[in-house]
Order: structure tokens, then C-alpha cells, then sequence
């Protein structure tokens, strides 16, 4: 079947089987910084954003993204970027394999909440597991980056 | 892992309907459950174009399409405040956002699974499913029914003087739940509804000695009240708890649903 939809701003035209997952679309089209993890809908790993919402690519068909806009952190880069360099400033950056993921939401949570307090933080990112960090020092970039987009920091957190 | 043969979007509810008559083919909802098993769907229908997925709120009621996300239940603020933040409670521990994102009201609903915090959380209210064929029927008379072909639209919760309160036990985060309770007093009375069990919720209406009691009698109340819910509760065993582990849960979250709904209810934001 043929699909159409917008990776990064790109228009995409494919044909796909029914049950191909936007996991797999989406890497077929060239982003490859989202990853395959659990496939149980649990670690967080595939995040992209659908119509502007954080979802698990994994878990949805990519017939089924007919139409709509798809992001990925290739769509994003600028932002990413500058919230990873708090994640290595903090050494919340081990082995990254969860990190697509995890900036993914991250980004997908400061647009959708103003001023989040910490167990907000920690509600929000909960669908992404982490197994090197323990997330205390993922917790710490975040509210350092968070500081920092307030004014409140000069940087000294990357 | 799922193979599907066809993927249509409905473009009616009667295409949908007829579709789904035939035993190899299956509605997607949000297709979390029906990944991980490892069918073969001759026909996924999608009713992303044919069922509404807005929660809608009217004086006498609210009507929540089938389609309607977890999330957006979670972050309705008029559903926030009629359950005095008992729904987002029921909700924020399942998986992660972007799971709550993808999951459905209407597929939870049709599920009847014995872990759904959806299925307890909703039995607790005046709630109604409003089914394509058949029309409207109690919620609690669909949740015991076998699972049917029909379609359902709608999720209704008529509104009445309520207080809630909803409550969990996991043993880890963002897990299943071990046991899960929502309390409701309302003007049928009062109402405990205890989830994974492990098997689907079960409802326990509170016996005249309970409803005797003054509200002003905070503790007795609470506690005649859970001593009922631990005599009644039927629960089982599997990996995560006893059944003995289960009734004794149901007794101590019951009279702390009971204890918070007589002191106020839970948090004010959403």
C-alpha cells in the first residue's frame, strides 16, 4: 500500500506492507537515531513525535501515520544538541543507546509543560528506561538545561 | 509478533461494523495489546476516521469518544475536578506518556483486562457504553458480558454529587498493578471497585452497617467500610502478589480512599 507523510518537514511517498511498524519507516527513510529496544511499548526507545506528541514508534503502523507529520531527533538538531551537551556535563551520557529516546521526550515535555516541577520531570520521562545512568544525573541535566532556558544559568551546566 | 494482511480505514461505522463480523478480522485501537500477541488479522480496521477521540463535557454528563487517548482523559481538566484528581491518578502510572499517548479509552474498555486501572477507575462512576448496534448499556452490565462484534462509540459518565478516590499498589513503578482500588460515595450510595485482583475489577457496594455510619466518624467508617471490602474481595495469585497479599491490599487501600475522600479529597492541580 502506498503511504505519504512528513518526516522532518519532508514530504514521503513509500509503498509499505500493512504491518510495517514507523519504526521501520522511519529507518528505512533515513533516520536512524531512532532505536529498537524492548518492542514491548516499555523503554521509551523509538520515541518519535506524531502530530507534535511523543509516542512509540514500535508500538504504531505506519499506515496508520497517513498523512500526518513524524519528528525524529534528525528534525531537531539544534535543540538536541544543546540539551545533550547538559546530558555529558553531567554524565548522564554512558553507553547512549537510550539517548534518541530520551531527548525526544524531554523536548516533547518542556513544550507541553511550563515550568515543570521535579516529580513532574520525573512523571513525564518515566516511559524511558535508562540502564547505565540510574537517571539521578539525567535528572540533574534536566534541571540544570531547564535553569539554563529560564535565564538562570549561564551555561556552566554542558 | 502481528501480521497484517490489510489495513483499512473505516470510513463509516456500518463499513467498520460489517468488517468486523468476520472472525480474522480485528479494530485497532491503540494496538499496544493486540502487538504483543502473535496473530494473523486478515483485515486491522482503523476508526481513527469514524469515532470521536474528544472528550466532550456537557452539565449532565461527560461524553468521551472510544478514540479518546489515555493522556487526554489524564490532562481533561473537567474530568480532573468532577474526580477530584482520582482519574489522572488512575492513569499516570500506566507505562510512560508516550504509551498513554497511543492507548484508548474504548480498547481499554472493550479489553475487560483484569490489570486495567481504566476499567476500575470508570466502574467506580456512573458510567455507560454507548455500543454502534446495540445503544447504550451500564457499563457494568458490559463488563460482564463476553466479549461482542459490536463497536463501541462512546464511554458516558453521568455526573451526580460524587467523591472519589483512586489508589494503587505496584511493585515498581509504571508495572501493573498488584491491586488497584477506587472508592466512590455517591447518592447510590458507596461504592468500592478493586482491580487486579489479578482478574477484572469487581464491585462491592457498601452494606447497610457501613452507610449508618455518620461521615463525621471518619475512622469507623473507614474502617467498617474496609473490613466489608476485605470480606467480600475475591482475589488470586500470579507473579506479582498472593492472594492473601491482595486482600489484605484491598483492605488497607480501601480505608485510605475512604479516609481521603473524608478529608478532602486528593491534589487540586492537574
Amino acid at each position: 500500500m502506498l503511504v505519504k507523510m512528513w518526516i522532518n518537514g519532508e514530504a514521503i511517498r513509500d509503498h509499505i506492507d500493512p504491518d510495517m511498524l514507523l519504526l521501520d519507516f522511519v529507518r528505512r527513510h533515513g533516520c536512524a537515531s531512532v532505536k529498537r529496544g524492548c518492542e514491548t511499548s516499555n523503554c521509551g526507545l523509538c520515541t518519535v513525535m506524531l502530530e507534535g506528541k511523543p509516542i512509540l514508534s514500535c508500538s504504531m503502523l505506519a499506515a496508520r501515520a497517513e498523512g500526518m507529520h513524524v519528528m525524529t531527533l534528525e528534525g531537531i538538531q539544534e535543540e538536541a544538541r544543546e540539551f545533550g551537551s547538559f546530558m555529558a556535563g553531567q554524565g548522564a551520557d554512558q553507553c547512549g543507546f537510550c539517548n534518541p529516546g530520551f531527548i525526544m521526550n524531554v523536548l516533547a515535555m518542556i513544550r507541553e509543560l511550563t515550568d515543570p516541577t521535579e516529580e513532574e520531570i520525573k512523571e513525564y520521562l518515566e516511559g524511558n528506561l535508562c540502564r547505565c545512568s540510574g537517571f539521578v544525573s539525567q535528572l540533574r541535566s534536566i534541571m540544570e538545561y531547564l535553569k539554563y532556558k529560564k535565564g538562570e544559568q549561564d551555561g556552566s551546566g554542558k | 509478533m502481528i501480521t497484517i494482511k490489510k489495513y483499512l480505514k473505516a470510513e463509516s461505522l456500518e463499513q467498520a461494523y460489517e468488517l468486523n463480523q468476520k472472525k480474522n478480522n480485528r479494530i485497532i485501537a491503540g494496538m499496544l495489546w493486540v502487538k504483543m500477541g502473535s496473530n494473523t488479522i486478515q483485515t486491522a480496521i482503523d476508526l481513527s476516521d469514524v469515532v470521536s477521540a474528544s472528550v466532550s463535557e456537557h452539565p449532565d454528563a461527560f461524553i468521551i469518544g472510544a478514540m479518546t487517548s489515555l493522556r487526554t482523559l489524564e490532562t481533561h481538566k473537567g474530568l480532573h475536578e468532577y474526580t477530584q484528581g482520582a482519574m489522572k491518578e488512575s492513569l499516570r502510572h500506566i507505562v510512560g506518556v508516550q504509551f498513554r499517548n497511543m492507548a484508548t479509552v474504548g480498547g481499554s474498555i472493550h479489553g475487560r483486562y483484569g490489570f486495567s486501572d481504566v476499567l476500575t477507575m470508570f466502574l467506580a462512576m456512573d458510567s455507560y457504553v454507548e455500543l454502534y448496534k446495540e445503544g447504550i448499556i451500564p457499563l457494568e452490565e458490559y463488563a460482564n458480558r463476553k466479549r461482542s462484534k459490536d463497536i463501541i462509540i462512546n464511554i458516558i459518565v453521568k455526573k451526580e454529587d460524587l467523591r472519589m478516590a483512586y489508589l494503587s499498589q505496584r511493585n515498581t513503578q509504571t508495572d501493573f498493578p498488584t491491586l488497584a482500588c477506587a472508592v466512590s460515595f455517591g447518592k447510590k450510595g458507596k461504592r468500592v471497585v478493586i482491580g487486579a485482583r489479578p482478574q477484572k475489577a469487581m464491585i462491592i457496594e457498601a452494606e447497610e452497617s457501613a452507610l449508618e455510619i455518620p461521615e463525621s466518624q471518619k475512622d469507623k467508617l473507614a474502617d467498617v467500610l474496609s473490613g466489608q471490602v476485605e470480606a467480600q474481595v475475591i482475589t488470586g495469585s500470579n507473579m506479582r502478589a498472593s492472594a492473601e497479599y491482595r486482600r489484605h491490599l484491598a483492605r488497607v487501600l480501601t480505608r485510605r480512599a475512604c479516609l481521603q475522600i473524608l478529608e478532602g479529597g486528593a491534589e487540586k492541580s492537574c
